[in-house]
Formats: C-alpha cells, sequence, structure tokens
C-alpha cells in the first residue's frame, strides 16, 4: 500500500520542458510516493509523454527541479534508469531478434549475466503468457501480445518503478483487460506504477491517485473519487434528440426546459449531459416538462465528467 | 569484456563506458541468426571481383607493362578491392539500418531506457562495423592468397587498414544519419559521395592518370589513403613515412568522424 510518510519515488516543483518556442510542460508541480499507482490523465498533447520522459532521464529538463530515487536526472541518469522499468508508447521491439533474445539482451543492456538474464526472460514471459512464442520472431505478434512483451522486457531488471506511456492504447478490450490485471499483480508486489493515458476507465481501474493535464498544465489532482466528488454530481442523465427535418438538432426545444432541474448542464454536439444526484428523478421531471428525447441513459460520472467539467472539451476527440 | 567493465570513462552519457560493449553484443547476436551467409557472400564475391577484374582486365592492362613497380593487375588491384569492399559494406551499415534504429523500429530509443547512453550505441555500433569489416577483409585476403595476388605476408596488415578505411567512412556517416529524418539523403550520398570514390580514388588505376586539378580530391579521401597503404604492403614495397601519412589521415577522419557522431546523436535522440 501507498505510504504518504515516506520519501516521494518522484519529486516535481515547477518542472519544465520547452521545445524552441514551445512549451510542453508548464511549471507542474507532483509526488508519487512509494507503492501508488499514480497517473496523468489528458488528451493528446498535454504534455503527459514530455513529464514521463524526463522522469526516465531520457529528455533534459528545461527548468524547475526533478528528483528520481531522490537522484538528480542530469547527473545521475545511467543510475535512475538501472532501477526504473519503461514501457514507451511505441514498442521499440526488436524485430531482428526472436521474442526471448529481446528480453535477454535488454537484461544485458543492464549489465545482467546472460544466465540471470535467461532466468528472467523465461519466467517473465510466462508472467505475461508468452511462452509458447519464446523463439518465434516479434513482427508476426498481435498488438496485445507486443505490448505484454514490452511490459516484460520493462520488468528484466526487477524496477522498483514502472514508468507506462498509455500503455493499452489501440488494444482491443480483451487484451486491455489481460495487461491491467497483469499491471495489477505487479502493484500488489509493490511495484510503484507511473502512467500516462486518455482513457477514463483506464485511470479508474489502475490508479491511486492521479493529475488531470491539460495544456501542459495540471489542472485537478486527486484520487479518482476524489475528483468525480469534487468536480461532478454522483450521476449524470445523457439525454439524445432526434434530428429535426431542417437538420437542426432539436435541442431548440429544450428552450430552458431544463433550468432548475441539475447542478450543471452541458451540450455537446450529439447528446446533452445533465449533471444531477439523482439521474431517474431528472429524467422524469424532464419529461413532465414536455422534452421528449430519442434516447435516456442514466449512469455513474466518470473521469471523463471530470476532464468535461474543467476544461470544456472531452478527453478523446 | 571483463578487464574492461572497471573502466570508467567519465560522465555517463557524455563518453562512451562499457555499456558500448553490449550494443556490439547485440550485434553480434543479430549476426549469429545470419552467419553463413555473411560467409559465403564474404568469399563469392572477392572471388568474381578478382577473377573478372584482376584476371580478366587484367589480361589487357598487363600488355601495357606501365603499372609502377611493374606489377601484375591483379596484384595491383586485389589489396585496392580488399579495402574498397570492407568501406562499402561500412558505408552501407552506417546509413540503413542505424536509421532504422534511430527512426524506423526505434531500438536505440529502447536501449536508451537502460543504463546505456546515446554515445555507447554510436560506439557500440562502430565496433560491430569494425567487426564485421575485420571478418570481411579476411576472408577477402584468404581468396587473395589462393589467387597468389600478394607479393609480400606484410598483406596481413591490409586487414587493419581496411578496418580503419571502414570506420573512416562508417563514423561521418553516422553522424550524418542521425540528422536524416528518412532515407532520401542516402541515395545521393551515394551516387555522388561513396560510387565515385570508389571509381577515383586510386583503386582501378593510379590517381596520377587522373586530371591533374582532381589529384588534390582524391589526397583528401580515407579511401585514397587507405587503398595506398594496403597496395604498399601486398606489393612490399613499403615506405615507413608514406604509411605513416596513409594511416594517420585515416585516424583524423574517424576522430572527426566520432566527434561529429557524439553532437549529432546526443542531439537527436536526447531531447
Amino acid at each position: 500500500m501507498p505510504d504518504p510518510t515516506a520519501a516521494p519515488l518522484i519529486r516535481a516543483r515547477r518542472l519544465t520542458k520547452r521545445f524552441g518556442s514551445f512549451t510542453a510542460v508548464d511549471g507542474v508541480d507532483f509526488d508519487v510516493a512509494p507503492g501508488e499507482a499514480f497517473g496523468f490523465l489528458g488528451p493528446n498533447g498535454a504534455g503527459k509523454t514530455s513529464t514521463m520522459r524526463m522522469i526516465g532521464t531520457v529528455s533534459p529538463v528545461t527548468a524547475g527541479e526533478l528528483t528520481v530515487f531522490g537522484m538528480s536526472p542530469e547527473h545521475h541518469g545511467a543510475a535512475i534508469r538501472a532501477r526504473l522499468g519503461v514501457v514507451p508508447q511505441a514498442d521499440t521491439l526488436d524485430n531482428e531478434l526472436s521474442v526471448l533474445e529481446n528480453l535477454i539482451i535488454y537484461g544485458r543492456y543492464f549489465d545482467l549475466g546472460w544466465a540471470e538474464s535467461r532466468r528472467r526472460a523465461t519466467e517473465l514471459l510466462e508472467f505475461v503468457q508468452l511462452t509458447e512464442r519464446s523463439d518465434d520472431k516479434v513482427e508476426p505478434l498481435s498488438g496485445g501480445m507486443k505490448r505484454r512483451l514490452v511490459i516484460a522486457r520493462a520488468l528484466i531488471n526487477e524496477p522498483s518503478l514502472l514508468l507506462l506511456d498509455e500503455p493499452t492504447t489501440g488494444l482491443d478490450p480483451q487484451a486491455r483487460h489481460l495487461l491491467w490485471d497483469r499491471l495489477y499483480r505487479l502493484k500488489q508486489r509493490g511495484v510503484t506504477l507511473c502512467l500516462t493515458t486518455h482513457y477514463m476507465d483506464e485511470a479508474e481501474q489502475l490508479c491511486d491517485r492521479l493529475v488531470v493535464m491539460d495544456r501542459a498544465r495540471i489542472v485537478a489532482e486527486g484520487s479518482p473519487r476524489q475528483l468525480i466528488d469534487r468536480y461532478v454530481t454522483r450521476e449524470v442523465l445523457e439525454l439524445r434528440f432526434r434530428r429535426g427535418d431542417d437538420e437542426s438538432d432539436d435541442t431548440a426545444q429544450l428552450d430552458g426546459k431544463l433550468d432548475g432541474l441539475a447542478d450543471r448542464v452541458e451540450q455537446l454536439p450529439d447528446r446533452v449531459l445533465v449533471y444531477t444526484a439523482d439521474g431517474e428523478a431528472a429524467a422524469a421531471a424532464a419529461y413532465e416538462r414536455g422534452l421528449r428525447p430519442a434516447s435516456v441513459l442514466v449512469r455513474r460520472s466518470s473521469l471523463e465528467d471530470v476532464f468535461l467539467s474543467l476544461t470544456g472539451r472531452s478527453l478523446v476527440e | 569484456m571483463t578487464a574492461l567493465s572497471g573502466v570508467r570513462l567519465g560522465r555517463p552519457g557524455a563518453v562512451a563506458s562499457r555499456r558500448s560493449l553490449r550494443i556490439l553484443e547485440h550485434d553480434l547476436l543479430v549476426f549469429r541468426r545470419g552467419w553463413s551467409s555473411y560467409l559465403l557472400s564474404g568469399l563469392s564475391q572477392p572471388f568474381l571481383y578478382l577473377v573478372s577484374m584482376g584476371i580478366g582486365l587484367g589480361l589487357y592492362v598487363n600488355r601495357s607493362g606501365s603499372l609502377p613497380g611493374g606489377v601484375s593487375y591483379l596484384a595491383y588491384v586485389a589489396p585496392a578491392l580488399l579495402v574498397t569492399q570492407a568501406m562499402m559494406a561500412a558505408s552501407f551499415e552506417s546509413a540503413w539500418p542505424i536509421m532504422n534504429k534511430i527512426h524506423w523500429d526505434k531500438t536505440y530509443h529502447a536501449a536508451l531506457n537502460t543504463p546505456v547512453g546515446a554515445i555507447d550505441l554510436l560506439v557500440g555500433d562502430l565496433m560491430w562495423i569494425a567487426f564485421r569489416a575485420t571478418l570481411l577483409s579476411t576472408l577477402f585476403l584468404l581468396v587473395v592468397v589462393v589467387l597468389g595476388a600478394a607479393a609480400s605476408p606484410l598483406v596481413v596488415l591490409a586487414i587493419p587498414v581496411a578496418v580503419l578505411t571502414a570506420l573512416s567512412f562508417a563514423a561521418p556517416i553516422m553522424a550524418f544519419t542521425a540528422t536524416q529524418t528518412g532515407d532520401g539523403g542516402f541515395n545521393a550520398l551515394f551516387r555522388f559521395g561513396i560510387t565515385p570514390l570508389f571509381l577515383f580514388s586510386g583503386t582501378f588505376f593510379p590517381i596520377e592518370k587522373l586530371p591533374l586539378f582532381l589529384q588534390p580530391l582524391a589526397w583528401v579521401t580515407p579511401l585514397y589513403h587507405g587503398v595506398a597503404a594496403a597496395r604498399a604492403l601486398s606489393v612490399g614495397q613499403l615506405d615507413p613515412i608514406g604509411l605513416t601519412v596513409h594511416v594517420g589521415a585515416l585516424l583524423a577522419v574517424i576522430v572527426a568522424g566520432v566527434a561529429a557522431g557524439r553532437v549529432t546523436f546526443r542531439r537527436r535522440l536526447v531531447v
């Protein structure tokens, strides 16, 4: 379990990354405690990957402070990387080597002996359920298998901190769940997870705590539950309206009819979100006021709603 | 390798460390999968070249009897082809495969997430290119000896000369590769750089036969120095000062290439 009193594994203050005149990360503050699963949630281009690359010591810090394991990336890059596991956004697997060889040579980069590297590689292939593919080339593996292999590769040095940059982007639901399960097991073993995602369900599944990033800044911080409690209501009523003959989307019929019904109303191109403690009651009230939506859905609020309320935009366009 | 593992060469990432040996290991692991085809082409290529040029073309050249020192055309061209082949292989190896590691498969980026640094990648892959040049030149030399095309036992020293020549191309080309985002630049490099050098660096005829204004151009190309040194060793016409100049020129180009590569590799990979 995360221990809030322990010295943070990662500590960032006013951390900034600029590429020329473009500011990718604009003075962010955060701490990651040992044993914690910490997430950066945000849309593409929010600065998540740049932050991860600075933590991974492969991208120099432009300004501000950053320590990883209490060390400075600038002066102790190799020592930090020796204790890190990194799952980059791109698989970066070696197509010239077999599945097993990909892991063994990676272990050599960490100065493991050949025998030890082979032993760990074999064990890790078991862990990510790729043992039968040991001697195959990498190319024919499915996307989900490649991701699992990359996770196995990141674990070869038995890292205490695992950095995952969009670990399940582009995977089908089944592959994602299998991956989440492996990450959950690692967390139970005490590995600290630090991940970026633009999937709300992923953040809710995996993260103890997260920061919401938007346009190079952190706009909110907390546990998924805290963020939902703080920024949105318990439930959301989603109303979809039939498009009229003149292609107007018929939201004209709303005409203030939702006023006073809810804490907040968000109008999206394809639907209307009504934030309220009791979705069923709000739906009934809307009907009484003469609204005739084509479909009605009541659901629990999610981090998507948090992001929407913070930025006025949805996460995945 | 263990002898070197205690060596620390300053700040990690700024200079090469023993971890460059891990990159060499990686390349040898890939090589292990395809060594038989390397061996086959490593022996057949020199045989084809030497028979067609040295013996075939040589029939006509020898009639004129005008080569320096009165050597046969086969003896003249064999050490030059040995060096040229190592140069060609190294040039290729430092272009497309390195681009693949930097830009297409991005395996360099995977390695950089370990204690391996950007300069280790440069030095490690240069070691692999040196290894490959040694192997190719040794196979070439076997064919040269079998065909009786070497006059002096010093011809074995043509192998290190070929390796230095290979590196004098590989280092600057790797530095160049790290500045590219596609392989378009390589086509120009080979068409207007490597191929003319191959033809006009004294490989097939003495550079004294070139128009006067082109001769200084030959002197500044590393291939000319590699070819001249290997030929002197092979035909046994040794001139210590000349040899020192040739080897010194090769070393200077290698040092400049590695220095450029240190800059371009870091600029490209650590951003």
